[in-house]
């Protein structure tokens, strides 16, 4: 008895304090911004820099005085890397937490899982993770961030037509990010026409050799130079028996190993080797005039200030998602969902540090291939080839 | 041509080697308790692991070394002492199921200790490789290749000369009996999960400048190692070598010959045939006949 009556007095007491919170915030209710991440399991190098980046971000927006003269607020779950729980936070982001727009999704796994509810329930969603299926064919809720695998494969290939070489000898990892990145430049090839691939090696990514299909691709009849799309240790391996097989075809990476921490992997034997990357990865050699610059630099001085440790292209994906999302809503003029959208969708010219962002109904990425920088390693750093 | 074909078995001789030196690990507490110590992989990551943190920090490269092998041996006594001691009297494959769960357990520990990130050991010797009739060899292999011979040897001798070994033998052939002529059994028992807990580290470290070293490195290789003693006959450390080098040289020649993507296939179906027509693995016999 004595127990149902306190419940009730509580309830009652709860439900009172709910409307005068709700009375007393009415003008300056936050703007939730929802977001499940990878922070924890295997794709936490994703994940972690780009919560930090989202909460990093979130503070300082607000003690500058939010958006629209309101608080955001970040409403975040991590999903460990698993594309069903993150559909069931998805979920929960939008049913009972009610936020108001979703920037979110590490993997493109976790993002096609949670696309779906997101069209359903319309509530306009920024990804931050990398295939192309993500956008492409377009979804009326869904925006990403970063480039596609296809524009670094076309970047690629072009640098490699610039510098006169046709003739490609393909290896690539069979992990996901491998896997895609080949078919997409195999796809990008023959899109392109004027190069061919030659030699199309793959190695799992377990081996700790790769010597065999580097020896092929060296006996393949005609090859010019030599192309590696893998992510995690691969790469560099595939990198040191490039250099002790001596082979001196010129040699490109994918933006999957644009860190400091691969170089340190390849170490020497990464010398002279060409990637598609982030202008994160080089802010001081920038051009004066690349509007870029400042963007770049700011982001990686605060995050490195903050966070005290290196900045990675991952976060970077986040900072531009949420400053996206920040620039509709302002354009919106509020929360309302269909108009933050649309409003995502007309964004021209909108500096980031992955790239400047021109969003169209029929391009929800809003990057050109050209926002990928062709890098150089030279002395053991990165040099800016254009 | 044949520069090709020399290419191609030098490699599968690297990747072989490592596989041969991690199958060791398997064959030492195999015979002392026909136990499958599936944490073998960790006490290679921890060798790994342990020098280059240890150098990172200052600490000589031989000394770090000397260091990481000691930590791993005191990691296997802890392991028989608190996870298999306290069992004893379950059956084989209770004991299999804990050391699954210990190597997830001191997986995650070093995860927490070390981090995520990939490390480089350099070379022992010259990072240059070695260039025979137009083929490379990564003059690491060699210390792979040598290392595992000494083993070999010294695993040998002690299984065969020593009172000790003979304990490790007589307590995996009849552990009562055993008991009975005045082995401490459990001490055996311990002895054989610190010595194999040295291998797996030397291993680990011989490896960690080809293969690079993770906290999780120790799954793959550990997976690959326990193949490769499969296929030699457990048990046996001529067994564990031929195998190892048998597979590393089958995937090498598929990838080269065939085809890059079906070089797993190629290297799991041989071991479906040797199973099938060797049931106790290329070198398992002479156990049998020893029983």
């Amino acid at each position: 008895m004595f127990k149902k009556i306190t419940r009730r007095a509580s309830k009652v007491a709860a439900i009172a304090a709910a409307g005068l919170l709700a009375m007393n915030v009415q003008a300056a209710d936050p703007i939730r911004i929802g977001s499940f991440l990878s922070v924890t399991g295997p794709a936490s190098f994703l994940g972690d820099p780009e919560l930090k980046t989202l909460e990093m971000y979130v503070e300082k927006i607000n003690k500058e005085g939010g958006v629209l003269g309101r608080q955001l607020e970040l409403v975040h779950y991590d999903d460990a890397g698993n594309a069903s729980k993150a559909r069931n936070f998805a979920s929960r982001l939008i049913r009972s937490d009610r936020v108001d727009i979703i920037v979110g999704g590490s993997t493109t796994g976790a993002t096609m899982a949670a696309a779906p509810m997101v069209e359903q329930a319309g509530i306009p969603f920024i990804s931050l993770a990398g295939a192309v299926v993500i956008t492409d064919p377009v979804k009326k809720w869904v925006f990403k961030t970063p480039q596609t695998d296809r524009m670094a494969a076309e970047r690629v290939l072009t640098d490699m037509k610039e510098r006169g070489l046709t003739k490609v000898g393909l290896i690539s990892g069979t992990g996901g990010f491998g896997s895609s990145g080949r078919e997409q430049t195999l796809a990008a090839a023959s899109a392109m026409g004027g190069i061919e691939i030659v030699a199309d090696e793959t190695y799992g990514g377990s081996d700790t050799d790769m010597t065999a299909q580097l020896t092929n691709i060296r006996g393949t009849d005609g090859v010019q130079t030599i192309l590696n799309f893998g992510f995690g240790q691969g790469p560099a391996i595939v990198t040191r028996n490039y250099a002790q097989l001596g082979i001196e075809l010129p040699f490109y990476q994918s933006h999957g190993v644009a860190s400091d921490g691969f170089l340190e992997l390849a170490g020497n034997s990464a010398e002279g080797l060409r990637l598609p990357a982030s202008p994160l990865l080089v802010p001081e050699s920038l051009p004066a005039d690349d509007p870029q610059k400042p963007v770049v630099e700011a982001y990686k001085t605060e995050y490195e200030a903050r966070w005290n440790s290196k900045v990675s292209t991952f976060g970077a994906y986040a900072y531009d998602g949420l400053m996206l999302a920040v620039e509709a809503i302002e354009k919106a003029g509020s929360t309302d969902k269909a108009a933050v959208r649309d409003a995502l969708e007309s964004i021209q010219g909108h500096v980031g540090v992955t790239g400047t962002f021109n969003m169209s109904p029929e391009d929800h990425n809003g990057l050109e291939a050209e926002s990928f920088r062709i890098l150089e390693v030279q002395d053991g750093g990165w040099k800016l080839i254009n | 041509m044949f520069s090709e074909f020399l290419q191609y078995l030098f490699t599968g001789i690297t990747i072989g080697a490592t596989y041969a030196l991690i199958a060791l690990g398997f064959t030492l507490i195999y015979n002392a308790s026909h136990v499958i110590n599936f944490a073998q992989g960790e006490f290679l990551m921890i060798g790994g692991m342990a020098t280059v943190s240890l150098t990172a920090m200052g600490v000589p490269m031989l000394l770090a070394i000397v260091l990481a092998v000691v930590l791993a041996g005191v990691l296997g006594i802890a392991l028989q002492r608190l996870a298999i001691a306290p069992a004893k009297n379950a059956d084989v494959v209770t004991l299999i199921i804990i050391t699954i769960g210990a190597s997830i357990f001191i997986r995650g520990l070093a995860q927490l200790v070390w981090g995520k990130e990939y490390h480089v050991m350099p070379n022992f010797s010259s990072e240059e490789p070695i260039q025979i009739f137009g083929a490379v060899l990564n003059s690491q292999s060699l210390w792979v290749l040598g290392v595992g011979a000494v083993l070999v040897a010294v695993l040998v001798y002690f299984f065969t000369r020593t009172l000790t070994g003979k304990a490790i033998l007589a307590t995996s052939m009849n552990k009562d009996a055993a008991r009975l002529v005045g082995i401490r059994t459990q001490v055996v028992l311990m002895l054989a999960f610190m010595v194999s807990a040295l291998l797996g580290s030397v291993a680990g470290i011989v490896v960690a400048p080809i293969t690079f070293t993770s906290y999780d490195i120790g799954i793959i290789l550990g997976l690959k190692g326990f193949v490769a003693a499969a296929i030699g006959g457990l048990g046996s450390g001529m067994g564990a070598v031929v195998g190892g080098l048998a597979l590393g040289v089958v995937e090498a020649m598929a990838a080269g010959y065939l085809s890059s993507d079906y070089k797993d296939a190629v290297a799991f179906s041989m071991i479906l045939v040797v199973l099938f027509f060797m049931p106790r693995g290329l070198f398992g016999a002479k156990v049998v006949e020893r029983v």
